[in-house]
């Protein structure tokens, strides 16, 4: 079942700095364009792509922290729109975010303990002392941050990186959600770290019936932790599938391309040396596919209309003008 | 053959709670021409050792004990913590250039990035004219992918990329020996990542430099370098060939950082990765410092310090098979 669903969500921000254009409006940032994902309870859906391709963006447009410039959430089914006063409150208790960075997303003035105690007590899970102990007990322990009564009361500077996204998580989990959406939760730990709190998230998915979204830039690890993957560029959706089939048998040139260059040891040969050009500027993103400019198989009308959804099978699909030509073949 | 000989280099960052023992006896070798890869976890010494070797440390960082040799083309040496100010201006950018994981650490915000290059040519090299000046910009920035007319942006309006292309440009201005890249594609796209790191290696075919090139992720560093070497808590544990690392590991660190990467193609075999997290450095564990961390440890390890020990393509410091490491 599809506990929270983003149906085209679109953002566009107005630029706060920059030039202005012809009318001395400045120009909107197109971050997010017509993008639809689902997740689904117990299992861990994975959202990859460039910095900057707007991963970000739609995280936050599902846990609510603005309004979508069109396009509609969906919690369970049900639109929402919750984006201050208590039906955020509410909304907050159901669905959680973590962060990238470790160190910003902690006050260094406070014991792990009242972290985790305030969500607790916040949303009236913890009544009394002796329930607040124990529940913090538990959940340092679902985190693997043992012995506990070491952990409560520590300081965050007296945590590693890892060990600080570990409290992170826990408090994310404090508040019991339904949905939990994860912004590069590893991404600024080391590899060997990296593992354990993946494996944790991926557990606490499979145990708790927890919708979980993943994003990241790393494509292999998606392949690892993840059900599906889908894949952004530049705003926009190209490729959605299963983990397995996305990764082996990609169909979007953009897709290809992100696989081949992520490092990989077990490559025989490196990839040949070739500019690749940047991702496009999102004021001005080029017309129809906003991949072909950079795109090496690119056909005429792939700079003048936007490709639709291709269905591939088995849940496999991809936006491309190539694939649609191949399908109709 | 070698264009930079470190020996049982030492630095302590001095702090009220105790010495920090960021880097202790590492001795390395840096061969002329060849692509070295510098890898372990965040805290294991990596930036303290590039910094050390650039005369870059500032206090609280002291070196304790070592030291570190520039071999010249004619074979002349220089002793590089010994050179007196004048000589390190001459050193660094002729000899010797940085290039950081921020492009922003090497670019200073408020000059066009031509300007920059002209003025490191300026101060360097005195007898080139302004004419020569600008056209060696124009060629520096074209080689490393930048077009001519970006020669007048500052660091801000490029983007993150283009400012590393920018900071690299800057850094082969004056046809260094040796560049030290601490985590120069951190910060940027794998695809923007993968179009640089052929860039250097095409760069270096063409100039000849070496690299020491720095980064935690082991699975890139096999990719680009020559040889790796890996650092542990402040030493190095293990160096080799990236392909002999790759096969046939020989530290249980190395393995542990191995088993940690998913993998793109194949089986999802089991990821591995290390247990516990890294020693605090003022106190670091007794014997071999990945002791605790080691499923393979025994007895010994947490009494006998492993010295490096040379081997077929490699050297390791690992007291397992009579100091041969896993194998
Ligand atoms: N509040 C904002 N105002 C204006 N532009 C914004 C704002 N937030 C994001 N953007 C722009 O929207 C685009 C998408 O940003 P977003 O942070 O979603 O990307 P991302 O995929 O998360 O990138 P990264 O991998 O670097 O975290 C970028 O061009 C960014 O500059
Ligand atoms: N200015 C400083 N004062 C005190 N300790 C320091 C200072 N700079 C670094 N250290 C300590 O020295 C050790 C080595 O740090 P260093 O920056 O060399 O590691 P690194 O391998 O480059 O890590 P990273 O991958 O995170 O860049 C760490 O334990 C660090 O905390
Ligand atoms: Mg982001
Ligand atoms: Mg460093």
């Amino acid at each position: 079942m599809n506990i929270l669903e983003g149906r085209d969500l679109t953002k566009h921000f107005t630029a706060a700095r920059g030039p202005r254009g012809r009318f001395g409006k400045r120009p909107p940032v197109r971050a997010v364009e017509d993008v639809s994902i689902a997740l689904r309870a117990g299992a861990v859906t994975a959202l990859v792509g460039e910095s900057g391709c707007g991963k970000s963006t739609v995280a936050r447009l599902l846990a609510q922290v603005y309004p979508p410039t069109s396009g509609e959430v969906l919690l369970r089914g049900e639109p929402v729109r919750a984006h201050r006063g208590a039906a955020f409150r509410e909304y907050r208790r159901q669905v959680q975010l973590i962060f990238q960075d470790p160190f910003a997303s902690l006050n260094p003035f406070h014991r792990v303990r009242y972290h985790l105690a305030r969500p607790l007590r916040l949303h009236g899970h913890a009544r009394t002392d002796a329930e607040e102990r124990e529940q913090v007990a538990e959940l340092l322990e679902r985190v693997s941050l043992t012995p506990v009564e070491q952990f409560m009361d520590k300081m965050p500077h007296e945590l590693s990186g890892g060990q600080r996204q570990r409290v992170a998580i826990a408090r994310a989990l404090a508040v019991r959600p339904v949905a939990l959406i994860a912004d590069e939760p590893v991404s600024m730990l080391d590899v060997s770290i990296r593992l354990g709190v993946l494996r944790l998230l991926e557990g606490l998915a499979r145990e708790n019936d927890l919708a979980l979204l993943y994003i990241t830039h790393d494509i292999a690890s998606a392949r690892y932790f993840a059900e599906d993957i889908t894949v952004m560029y530049a705003g926009r959706l190209i490729e959605s599938g299963p983990s397995e089939e996305l990764t082996q048998s990609p169909r979007h040139p953009y897709t290809r391309l992100l696989l081949e260059s992520a490092p990989d040891p077990d490559r025989v040969a490196a990839p040949e040396g070739r500019r690749h050009g940047e991702p496009p500027s999102l004021i001005d993103p080029p017309g129809g596919c906003r991949f072909h400019p950079r795109c090496p198989v690119a056909l005429p009308v792939c700079s003048t209309e936007v490709p639709g959804r291709t269905e591939l099978g088995e849940g496999h699909w991809t936006h491309c003008w190539q694939a649609e030509a191949t399908l109709a073949r | 053959m070698n264009v930079l000989e470190i020996r049982d280099l030492g630095v302590d960052y001095l702090s009220g709670t105790g010495a920090v023992h960021a880097v202790s006896g590492v001795s390395l070798d840096l061969r002329r021409g060849e692509i070295l890869g510098l890898a372990g976890e965040s805290g294991s010494g990596k930036s303290t050792l590039a910094n050390a070797v650039a005369r870059l440390l500032r206090p609280p960082a002291s070196i304790t004990s070592g030291s570190v040799v520039y071999r010249r083309q004619d074979g002349s040496a220089v002793d590089v913590l010994g050179l007196g100010r004048n000589d390190l201006r001459a050193f660094r950018w002729k000899e010797l250039a940085v290039v950081f994981q921020s492009a922003m650490n090497s670019l200073n915000p408020v000059i066009t990035v031509g300007a920059q290059i002209d003025d490191v040519l300026r101060i360097h090299a005195p007898r080139m004219s302004r004419a020569e000046r600008t056209e060696r910009s124009v060629e520096l920035l074209q080689r490393v992918g930048i077009s001519a007319d970006r020669r007048r942006s500052y660091p801000h309006e490029l983007s993150g990329g283009m400012r590393q292309r920018a900071a690299i440009a800057i850094a082969l201005a004056l046809n260094p020996e040796i560049i030290i890249m601490d985590e120069p594609t951190t910060a940027l796209d794998v695809v923007v990542q993968r179009d640089i790191l052929a860039e250097i290696k095409a760069l270096r075919e063409e100039y000849g430099f070496a690299v020491v090139f720095i980064t935690h992720d082991l699975s890139l560093l096999m990719e680009i370098s020559d040889r790796i070497a890996i650092m542990y808590a402040g030493r190095v544990v293990e160096t080799g060939t990236a392909k002999a690392l790759h096969r046939t590991p020989r530290h249980p660190y190395t393995l542990g950082l191995l088993r940690s990467f998913p993998r793109l193609r194949g089986a999802r075999e089991e990821l591995l990765g290390i247990p516990g997290t890294p020693p605090d450095l003022r106190s670091p564990p007794p014997g071999c410092a990945f002791h605790p961390r080691c499923a393979m440890a025994f007895d010994a390890c947490s009494r006998t310090l492993p010295v490096l020990t040379s081997e077929a393509d490699g050297e390791v410091a690992c007291l397992l098979n009579d100091g041969r490491g896993v194998s």
